[in-house]
């Protein structure tokens, strides 16, 4: 019963989601006031009802209603309460579902807070989310039910993947998603813009905060998902280029270059068909992300059913949307003009520069993520692209942007560099290039050029965003906290640089095998394997290794590494084990029996690893405080809009 | 400067970094590109010696050696027409068995053993590679003269 009521509830949102694209568009058409004010009520009967769909998925799952096909196919009686909650997103349809509940999260938050904004473009906005909906919901009710039944009832499901059993992943996907949905609302507010032919400042300083609030959520998501990859999948990689993982850093790179663009276009007026164009992007490839994802097209270790209907509409779907916001851009955007001029050392063109290499990196990234499918249409040998293609791709890009980075920071609006300030910047110069030779000679006695590049660029990163509080501090100035939330995210960004540097050069990894009492040495650690053991968890049986670290005699650390059977069955699992620190993690993962009471072993050791996931999260906080900016809650604007996104980023 | 030199400024500017942005792509690509052969190609002699590929099939059931106490790996990869011997030295990933798809990354030994660095895991046991599932779909090539 509650399955058909939440088949029910999804058709019932799909009708409002129409009244609400059908009122808004036409009621702003013809400015009548009673048809914008039916759209946002449909907005909240749309929420209220994909709630109520989610709702009775997720009652079927902690039931354990296996005649649910969804239910059978992706949990079993064995499985704990936190994770049959969250087999509710772990496959294609309730990931779809999660989408569109959040889709209309954001859209009820957007229409709760938009008051202040003039009445037909809210309702445009209101109505373009719609359309968005419409897709979505369409797209589950014809190719991928969630609620659909199977008869006869299996007695037990089959069983989450034991590697998606995990706090992390729990909650990456609905993170992610709160990113990529995030994005939908500056794409409307981009093809509302667009359809009324004017973008004013107050337009830029209405959409920033919404665009921190999605890329801050998709940076912690992007950040979760390396951190599960490294802990989790046992290789202690913390990023492969795989298409999954691409199809959620372009989208951020967009919005990358997006908060960027939108700063000019809110203090300068400039860059306003640019700014709106990255909009439309930074969503289109949300979108696609979704879809390559979801759909199994792509060539890749996350694996996906695929179906060929789906395809057809996806494809289908996508064209109309990016099609549309393109064509309506390609149409409309002649119309904004920007004016004004500037000087090239000015603060618009380093953020010029930034953009320009982000959307540099983004390009390359696409065309190396898609290559191999448009191969693959031609019926081409098949071919995939390496990750040294994308390490190279990035890093080109990155070394200047972050070199402009430090300076650009100080630049001002329209002028450019204060006197003042090149001397400051010259002193963090000089201390950058002289700690990246010492922390490379010094601590890993090892002077490569690129190594010295990465340590100085992070050190100039960092030390250039630090003068910033500190001078404002002594000239007794304020800092308010856009400029706050942008030091944090550069020091941040600066800090991700330093972990990437070190651990990329001065990793270690060996594959040994050892039988208990033996020891191997990596990177000055002996790793002496004590005991092997069996152990018994709730749904598991497994082998544990005991492994007593010393460095210079003295002890460091016990790693305990487990190789697990889950009784549902399936393959084994490795359970690494990791001794964290500021300086190093030390890795260890079990392997198999080898025979003659030897087990294989990976044994690694990972420099300044730690810092890649601080400085995402100084990121995604620095984007957090920025949005909550004085400004954006002045009375032109929404009154609160931070507040209630909060709300909406944690459901 | 006048606005229309400007824009033949910009219009250069443009031009110039989608030239930088595509040579970095050429060469980035070059040596990165990875092609992909099933067992029955390698067979016919169309994959190269000497260059880096990937190949894929169904891990051939009973194929699995061990050298005991090593971490020396043998096993076969088949497409059920042409079977190819693949050496790898190194941690298997969880989700590697026998009678199941695997993708392989690595060169052509000289004896015509496939010689991997490394062995692609996937995250679904029910899960096949779709350049795997594409190859068994094939009807088997001529084969080689000789």
């Amino acid at each position: 019963m509650i399955p058909e009521l939440g088949h029910f509830a999804l058709v019932l949102a799909l009708l409002l989601a129409l009244a609400q694209s059908i009122f808004s568009l036409a009621g702003a058409m013809r400015s009548h006031p009673a048809w914008m004010a039916a759209g946002r009520s449909a907005v909240v009967g749309q929420f209220v009802f994909v709630a109520l769909a989610f709702g009775a998925l997720t009652t079927s799952f902690v039931q354990y209603d296996f005649s649910v096909e969804y239910v059978a196919s992706h949990s079993n009686s064995q499985l704990p309460l936190l994770f049959r909650v969250a087999a509710v997103w772990g496959a294609h349809e309730g990931s779809l579902l999660l989408w569109a509940l959040i889709l209309g999260g954001w859209t009820l938050a957007v229409t709760a807070l938009s008051g202040g904004l003039d009445a037909p473009f809210r309702s445009r906005v209101i109505g373009i989310l719609g359309l968005i909906s419409i897709g979505f919901l369409l797209f589950m009710l014809l190719t991928s039910n969630p609620f659909n039944r199977l008869v006869p009832a299996p007695a037990d499901g089959l069983d989450l993947n034991p590697v998606l059993q995990d706090f992390a992943l729990a909650v990456h996907p609905p993170i992610l998603y709160c990113g990529y949905v995030g994005f939908a609302v500056a794409f409307a507010f981009a093809c509302a813009t667009l359809l009324e032919g004017r973008l004013d400042a107050a337009w830029a300083r209405w959409t920033r905060p919404w665009t921190l609030a999605a890329w801050l959520c998709l940076t912690v998501g992007i950040a979760l998902g390396s951190w599960w990859a490294y802990y989790e999948l046992g290789w202690g990689g913390w990023w492969f280029w795989d298409p999954v993982e691409n199809a959620s850093f372009m989208p951020w790179l967009a919005g990358t270059a997006l908060i960027h663009s939108l700063a000019v276009t809110e203090k300068r007026g400039l860059f306003k068909s640019w700014t709106l164009l990255l909009a439309v992007t930074a969503f289109s490839l949300s979108l696609l992300g979704t879809f390559l994802v979801r759909s199994g097209v792509l060539i890749s270790v996350h694996a996906f059913a695929s179906d060929p209907a789906r395809g057809v509409f996806i494809l289908a779907f996508l064209i109309a949307v990016i099609g549309g916001a393109l064509g309506l851009y390609a149409w409309r955007a002649p119309r904004l003009k920007s004016t004004a001029g500037f000087e090239w050392t000015a603060r618009e063109s380093f953020l010029l520069f930034n953009n320009v290499f982000v959307v540099a990196a983004l390009g390359l990234i696409l065309l190396g993520t898609l290559y191999p499918l448009f191969i693959q249409a031609l019926e081409l040998p098949p071919v995939s692209v390496g990750p040294p293609y994308f390490d190279l791709v990035f890093l080109v890009p990155m070394l200047p942007l972050l070199t402009l980075l430090g300076v650009g920071m100080h630049a001002a609006w329209k002028r450019g560099l204060l006197q003042s300030w090149r001397r400051r910047l010259t002193g963090v110069a000089v201390i950058a290039v002289v700690g990246a030779v010492v922390a490379g000679l010094a601590v890993y006695g090892d002077l490569r050029p690129m190594t010295t590049i990465g340590f100085a660029l992070a050190i100039w990163v960092m030390g250039s965003s630090l003068l910033i509080p500190i001078s404002r501090l002594r000239a007794r100035q304020a800092l308010p906290a856009a400029v706050l939330g942008m030091v944090i995210a550069h020091f941040g960004f600066g800090l991700a640089t330093l972990g990437i540097t070190g651990v990329t050069s001065f990793k270690v990894e060996e594959n040994i095998s050892l039988a208990v009492g033996e020891a191997a040495t990596i990177a000055g650690h002996d790793f002496r394997l004590t005991e092997l053991k069996r152990v018994d968890g709730p749904n598991f049986i497994g082998v544990e290794a005991t492994l007593v670290v010393s460095r210079d005699g003295e002890a460091v650390t016990t790693l305990r590494p487990q190789k697990r059977l889950y009784n549902s069955g399936g393959n084994p699992m490795s359970e690494v084990d990791i001794d964290v620190g500021a300086a190093r993690d030390l890795f260890a993962a079990l392997g198999d029996d080898l025979g003659q009471g030897r087990w294989s072993l990976r044994l690694q050791y990972k420099p300044l690893v730690r810092y890649i996931w601080l400085g995402a999260l100084l990121i995604a906080l620095g984007g957090g405080i920025a949005a909550f900016d004085r400004r954006y809650r002045r009375k032109e604007v929404a009154q609160d809009a931070p507040a209630a996104l909060a709300t909406s980023a944690s459901r | 400067m006048t606005p229309r030199r400007k824009r033949l400024f910009a219009v250069l500017a443009i031009v110039a970094g989608v030239g930088a942005a595509a040579a970095l792509a050429m060469v980035a690509f070059q040596d990165n590109l990875l092609y992909f052969y099933d067992p029955s190609q390698v067979a016919a002699g169309e994959a190269p010696t000497g260059r880096t590929f990937r190949i894929g099939g169904m891990v051939t059931k009973g194929s699995v050696e061990r050298t005991t106490g090593t971490l020396a790996i043998r096993f076969v990869v088949t497409d059920y027409k042409h079977s190819i011997a693949v050496r790898y030295d190194g941690l298997l990933p969880d989700l590697f068995r026998e009678g199941q798809g695997v993708i392989a990354h690595g060169k052509l030994s000289e004896s015509g053993e496939f010689i991997a660095d490394e062995i692609l895991a996937k995250h679904d046991e029910n899960y096949m590679p779709p350049e795997v599932a594409n190859s068994l779909k094939r009807p088997p090539p001529p084969e080689p003269a000789g």
